[in-house]
C-alpha cells in the first residue's frame, strides 16, 4: 500500500515540520509554540502506535527515495527500528513537557524548540534508516541539531563544551563516512537485513572487513561514548537539563549504540562478525568503558557530571550485550537501550528539578532534600535503584539477561564485570539517596527559585515527567513478561535476527 | 505554436543583453525591476530547455539559419543545461538581494544592473557555444563585465583589486586565444564537433591544450594562481561578490572540464591529471587555513572559495584513465560540486553582507549580537556552511560521496584524505564565524536590523544548496543527456 510506505517519512516529518515553523515564530508566541510542539509529539505517537501494530503482524513499512544513482534514502520501520522510534517518541513527549516548564520565561525559546524538534527528527531517522547511507545522513544531522542545544546558554563554558562536542562528533562522522564508502566499494549499496549481508563476501576480504569494522565502530563509538572516545560527554552536561536528558537517554549516545547494533547484526551479521573475530575485542572495549565510567562517576561531586559518567558506563551495557554471541545476550543488550533510556531520563529530570527549584548542583548540597522535594527524590531513588540493578526494576531485567547471555556465550568473565560494575553503581548512587533522605538539611538551600506551595514541591510541568518515567522504569521491570513490554518486543527482534 | 518548437537557446543570450541595455537607459531603480523580470523569464526558459532535453535529447540551434562551419552554432547538452540552471538559480535571488542592497548602499548601483546583464549573457553564451572562438568571445565579455562589477563601487580597495583581476583575466583569455589560434592553424576548424574526431597528440596541439587549460586554471583561481581572487571577491560590493564566487569562476572550470574530457581527451595524461589534483589538494588546505586566519568576514568567505575550487580539480585525477564507472561518478561529483558551491557560496556572501550591514563592521570579532538580531541571516550562513563542509543531506554531501566513492574505488586514498580533511577544516572556519556571532554584546542594540529580503534571499539560496543533495539524482540524470 502506498500509504504504508509513506508512514515512515511522516513520522520523521511530524517533528520536522513543527520545528521548522517554530524557528520562525516570534519569541512571545508561547501558546502557538506549545501547541505546535504538542501536536507534533502526539501525532508522532499516534502514527507509531499504528505502525507498531502493523510490524507486530509482519507488515512492512518501507519508504525509498533515490538520492544518487544507486544510493537510496531508505526508511524501514522494522522491529528494531520501532523499538528505538517508540522510545524516542515517548521520551520526547515527556521531555517537551518538561522543557516547556523548565524554560518558562527564558530567552531564545523559539531557537531552542526548533533545534529540539530537529534533534528528535534526526533520532527517528537514525532509528528507521534502512541502510548505512541513510543512517549516515541522519547521524550527521543529529550532530548539527544538537550542537546549538549544547551551547544554548552561550556561556564561555558552554561554548567550549560545544567546540569539544563538535570536534569529537564531526571527527567521528568523518571516520564513519570513510568506513561506509570503503564497505560500499567492496559490497555495493546494501540494505540492512536480518543476519547481515557480508557473509557472502567470505574470507577473501577478511582483513579489509576487519579494518572497516574498526572504522565503523570508531565512527559510531564517538557518540556511544566508548572509552577512549567519550571525552565530550561529561563536558556536554553544561547544556540545559532537558537537553542533557534527551542527549543521555535517547538522542545522541543511543544513536551511537544503536549504530553498533545495526552494524553488528544487520551489516556484518552476528555470526559472520564472530567468524571474523571482531566481537571479542569489542567486548573488551565495552567492559573497560563500563568500569572506567563507573570509577570516574565515583569521583564527581557535581550531580550532572556524576550522571554523565554513569551514562558512559551504562550505554556500554548495550554494546556488551551485542558482543555476547547468542540470542539471550542480544536480548540483554538491546532491551537495555530502552531501560537505560527510561531510567537515565528520570535521573536527569530530577537533577534539573533540584537545580531549578533549589539551586542544588552538587551531591554535597543534597542533604535532606528528600523532605523538601519528596516526589522528585522518590523518582530519583527508583531510577537509581534501577541503575544499580535491584529487582524488580528495569535495570535488573537487563543485567539478568546480560549475565545469562554471557554464560551462554561462554564468556564467564563478563559476570565479574557485571558484578563489579553493580557494586560501583551502588557506591556512587547510594550515598546520594542516603543524603537526600536521611541526612538533616544543612543550612539554607543554595538558591531557592521556586517556593513550595502546599504539597506541590515545584512546578507541575517539572514534576510530572520524572514521576511518570520513574513509574515506567518500575513498570517495564515488573511487567517484563507481559506482551508488548520492551522485553517482549526485544525477544521478537532476537527471534527474527537469529532465525535461520 | 507548440511548446516543443520554442527554441530557448538564442533567447537565453539575447534576453539578458536586452535587460542590460534597458536598465542602463532607465537608471538603477527601474533597472532593478526590469532585471528581475528578465531573470524570471530566463528561469522559465531554462526550465523549458531542461524539459526539452530530457524528452528530446541534446538541443541544437544555428543562429540566423547558418550552420557550422560558416555560422554560429548553439548546442545544449546535459552539462550545458546544468550550468544554465545553476546560473539562473543563483542570478535571480542575487538580483532580488541586490535591489535591497543598493538601497542601503547606493555606491555602484548605476553600473551593477547593466554589467550584470552582460555577465549573465556571457555566461549563458559560453555554456551554449559550440566552437572555440565563440567561446573566446564570451569568455572575454565575461571577464570584462566581472572586472567592471568589481570596480563599480569606486572604493580604492575595490579598484586596486579590479586592476589585479583585469590582469589575471586578460592573461588567462590571452593564453586561451593563443591555444585557439594554434588549433585553428593545425586543423583549420574551431568547431568542437569537428575537432572531436581530429585531435591527436602532436607537439603543437599539446602546446595549444596546455595554454588553454593553463588559462582556465588562472581564471578559476586554482592554487597557486589564486592571488587575484580574495581581494576581488572580498572587496567588491556584496551582490557582486556572490556572482563572482558562485558563477564566474565556474565558467572557466566548465571550459576546462569540457576541453579535458572532450576534444582534448586523446591528450589527457594521467600524470598531468595528478598534478591538477595535487594543486587542488593544496588549494583545499591553503584556502582553508587562510580562511581560518582572516580577520574580515568577506575575506574569510573569499578564501573559502579558494579552498572549494580545489575540490573541483580532484575530478581530473579521479576521472582520467580510471575505470569507466568510477570516472563517471567522479565527473558527476565534480559538476555537482560546481553547482553546490555556487548556491552555497552565493548564500554565504549574501548572508555575510547582511550580517556586516547589521553589525556595521566586517570584522569577525565585531559580529557579536548578530545571532540575536539577525537570526535568519546567521542561520543561512550556517546552512551554507554545512553545504561547504559536505555534511548530509546537502549538495556538498552528494558531491563528497561521489568523489570519495571514486577515490576509494580507484585506490587513490590520498584524494579521500583531502576530501575528509577539507571538510573538517571547513567546519573549523564556519563555526568560527558562528561562535563569534553568538557572542553576547556588552552594548545593547549595537546591531541594527536589515531589509527582510536581504536575509530571505540568503536563506533561499542556502536551502537550495541543501535540497540539491536530496535531489542530486535528478541533476545526474540531466547531466547524462548527450554525455
Amino acid at each position: 500500500m502506498i500509504l504504508d510506505s509513506l508512514l515512515p517519512p511522516l513520522v520523521v516529518l511530524s517533528s520536522f515540520l513543527p520545528g521548522l515553523v517554530i524557528f520562525f515564530l516570534d519569541e512571545s508566541r508561547v501558546r502557538l509554540r506549545t501547541t505546535l510542539n504538542l501536536v507534533g509529539a502526539v501525532t508522532k505517537l499516534l502514527l507509531i502506535a499504528y505502525m507498531l501494530w502493523g510490524v507486530f503482524h509482519q507488515q512492512d513499512f518501507v519508504f525509498r527515495h533515490t538520492v544518487l544513482p544507486g544510493f537510496d534514502l531508505v526508511l524501514n520501520a522494522d522491529a528494531l527500528a520501532m523499538l528505538f522510534v517508540t522510545l524516542s517518541a515517548v521520551l520526547w513527549f515527556f521531555t517537551t513537557l518538561y522543557a516547556i516548564g523548565y524554560l518558562e520565561g527564558a530567552p531564545h525559546r523559539s531557537r531552542f524548540f526548533g533545534f529540539f524538534s530537529l534533534c528528535v527528527t534526526a533520532t527517528v531517522g537514525v532509528a528507521m534508516a534502512g541502510n548505512l547511507f541513510t543512517f549516515f545522513i541522519f547521524y550527521e544531522l543529529l550532530t548539527l541539531a544538537t550542537y546549538p542545544l549544547v551551547v544554548h546558554r552561550g556561556t564561555p563554558e558552554a561554548l567550549r563544551a560545544g567546540q569539544r562536542y563538535l570536534a569529537y562528533t564531526l571527527g567521528g562522522g568523518a571516520i564513519l563516512l570513510v568506513g561506509i564508502i570503503w564497505l560500499y566499494t567492496l559490497a555495493g549499496s546494501v540494505d540492512f537485513v536480518h543476519g547481515g549481508s557480508l557473509a557472502a563476501l567470505g574470507s577473501a576480504h577478511a582483513a579489509e572487513l576487519r579494518w572497516i569494522f574498526l572504522l565503523l565502530i570508531a565512527g559510531v563509538g564517538v557518540k556511544a561514548a566508548l572509552v577512549p572516545l567519550h571525552g565530550w560527554l561529561p563536558q556536554a552536561m553544561v547544556a540545559p537539563a532537558p537537553v542533557s536528558a534527551l542527549l543521555h537517554a535517547v538522542a545522541v549516545v543511543k544513536a551511537g549504540a544503536f549504530g553498533i547494533v545495526r552494524v553488528v547484526y544487520e551489516v556484518y551479521g552476528v555470526t559472520f562478525a564472530q567468524v571474523l573475530g571482531v566481537l571479542t575485542p569489542l567486548s573488551w572495549v565495552a567492559s573497560a568503558t563500563i568500569l572506567w565510567g563507573s570509577l570516574r562517576a565515583l569521583a564527581q561531586d557535581d550531580l550532572k557530571r556524576r550522571l554523565a559518567y554513569s551514562t558512559v558506563s551504562q550505554v556500554s551495557y548495550i554494546v556488551l550485550g551485542v558482543t555476547l554471541f547468542g540470542p539471550v545476550g542480544t536480548v540483554g543488550g538491546v532491551v537495555h537501550l530502552v531501560h537505560q533510556g527510561i531510567m537515565k531520563i528520570t535521573l536527569f529530570f530530577c537533577a534539573g528539578n533540584y537545580a531549578e527549584t533549589l539551586g542544588i548542583h552538587r551531591v554535597s548540597q543534597m542533604d535532606g532534600v528528600g523532605r523538601r522535594m519528596p516526589w522528585t527524590t522518590a523518582a530519583f531513588t527508583l531510577a537509581a535503584f534501577g541503575m544499580i540493578g535491584l529487582p524488580p526494576l528495569a535495570g535488573f531485567v537487563s543485567k539478568w539477561y546480560l549475565g545469562l547471555g554471557a554464560l551462554e556465550a561462554g564468556m564467564d568473565w563478563v559476570i565479574g564485570v557485571l558484578m563489579l560494575s553493580s557494586l560501583l553503581n551502588a557506591a556512587y548512587f547510594l550515598p546520594i539517596v542516603y543524603r537526600a533522605w536521611f541526612k538533616p538539611q544543612a543550612g539554607e538551600w543554595p538558591h531557592e527559585h521556586i517556593l513550595a506551595r502546599g504539597r506541590r514541591e515545584t512546578g507541575w510541568l517539572l514534576l510530572l515527567p520524572p514521576v511518570f518515567t520513574a513509574a515506567a522504569a518500575l513498570a517495564v521491570g515488573l511487567f517484563a513478561a507481559m506482551p508488548f513490554s520492551p522485553l517482549d518486543w526485544v525477544q521478537l527482534i532476537a527471534e527474527r535476527e537469529y532465525a535461520p | 505554436m507548440a511548446i516543443e518548437s520554442v527554441a530557448p537557446l538564442p533567447w537565453l543570450v539575447l534576453l539578458p543583453l536586452a535587460w542590460a541595455t534597458l536598465s542602463f537607459l532607465l537608471g538603477p531603480s527601474r533597472g532593478a525591476g526590469i532585471a528581475i523580470v528578465g531573470l524570471l523569464l530566463q528561469a522559465g526558459l531554462v526550465l523549458l530547455l531542461a524539459w526539452q532535453l530530457t524528452t528530446m535529447g541534446t538541443q541544437h540551434h544555428a543562429v540566423g539559419g547558418w550552420g557550422a562551419p560558416l555560422g554560429i552554432d548553439l548546442v545544449a547538452d546535459g552539462l550545458s543545461v546544468v550550468m544554465l540552471l545553476m546560473t539562473a538559480a543563483v542570478a535571480l535571488p542575487v538580483a532580488i538581494y541586490a535591489r535591497a542592497w543598493f538601497v542601503a548602499k547606493p555606491a555602484g548601483a548605476a553600473w551593477f544592473w547593466p554589467l550584470s546583464g552582460f555577465l549573465v549573457a556571457a555566461l549563458n553564451g559560453l555554456f551554449l557555444s559550440a566552437d572555440l572562438f565563440n567561446i573566446y568571445v564570451t569568455l572575454e565579455l565575461l571577464g570584462l563585465a566581472a572586472v567592471g562589477l568589481t570596480a563599480a563601487t569606486g572604493e580604492r580597495r575595490a579598484v586596486a583589486a579590479a586592476m589585479r583581476y583585469l590582469l589575471a583575466t586578460l592573461l588567462g583569455s590571452g593564453a586561451y586565444l593563443m591555444g585557439v589560434a594554434l588549433v585553428y592553424g593545425t586543423y583549420g576548424s574551431v568547431s568542437l564537433a569537428v575537432l572531436g574526431g581530429l585531435v591527436e597528440s602532436l607537439p603543437v596541439v599539446m602546446l595549444a591544450a596546455g595554454l588553454m587549460v593553463a588559462g582556465m586554471l588562472l581564471k578559476t583561481a586554482l592554487f597557486p594562481l589564486h592571488f587575484w581572487l580574495p581581494p576581488a571577491h572580498g572587496g567588491a560590493a556584496t551582490p557582486v561578490s556572490a556572482l563572482l564566487s558562485a558563477l564566474v569562476i565556474k565558467a572557466s572550470f566548465y571550459l576546462a572540464l569540457r576541453l579535458w574530457f572532450g576534444v582534448f581527451e586523446p591528450l589527457a595524461a594521467v600524470s598531468a591529471a595528478q598534478v591538477l589534483g595535487a594543486l587542488g589538494a593544496a588549494a583545499v588546505f591553503w584556502g582553508s587555513v587562510q580562511a581560518l586566519l582572516q580577520a574580515r568576514l568577506k575575506m574569510l568567505v573569499a578564501y573559502s572559495t579558494v579552498a572549494q575550487v580545489g575540490y573541483l580539480f580532484l575530478v581530473f585525477p579521479l576521472a582520467t584513465g580510471t575505470p569507466a564507472e568510477a570516472a563517471a561518478g567522479a565527473w558527476q561529483g565534480g559538476v555537482l560540486q560546481a553547482v553546490a558551491h555556487a548556491l552555497a557560496k552565493a548564500a554565504m556572501f549574501a548572508a555575510a553582507g547582511a550580517m556586516i550591514l547589521g553589525a556595521g563592521s566586517d570584522r569577525i570579532d565585531r559580529l557579536g549580537g548578530v545571532g540575536a538580531r539577525l537570526p535568519l541571516a546567521l542561520f543561512a550562513f550556517g546552512l551554507a556552511g554545512i553545504v561547504l563542509m559536505g555534511l548530509p543531506p546537502t549538495g556538498g554531501f552528494a558531491t563528497k560521496w561521489l568523489l570519495l566513492m571514486a577515490a576509494l574505488e580507484t585506490g587513490q586514498w590520498w584524494w579521500a584524505a583531502v576530501l575528509v580533511g577539507g571538510g573538517l577544516l571547513a567546519a573549523a572556519y564556519v563555526f568560527r564565524v558562528l561562535l563569534a556571532a553568538f557572542a553576547p554584546v556588552p552594548e545593547q542594540g549595537r546591531v541594527t536590523g536589515v531589509a527582510r529580503s536581504l536575509e530571505w534571499t540568503a536563506f533561499a539560496l542556502a536551502t537550495a544548496g541543501v535540497l540539491l543533495g536530496l535531489f542530486a539524482a535528478h541533476v545526474v540524470t540531466l547531466l547524462d543527456v548527450g554525455a
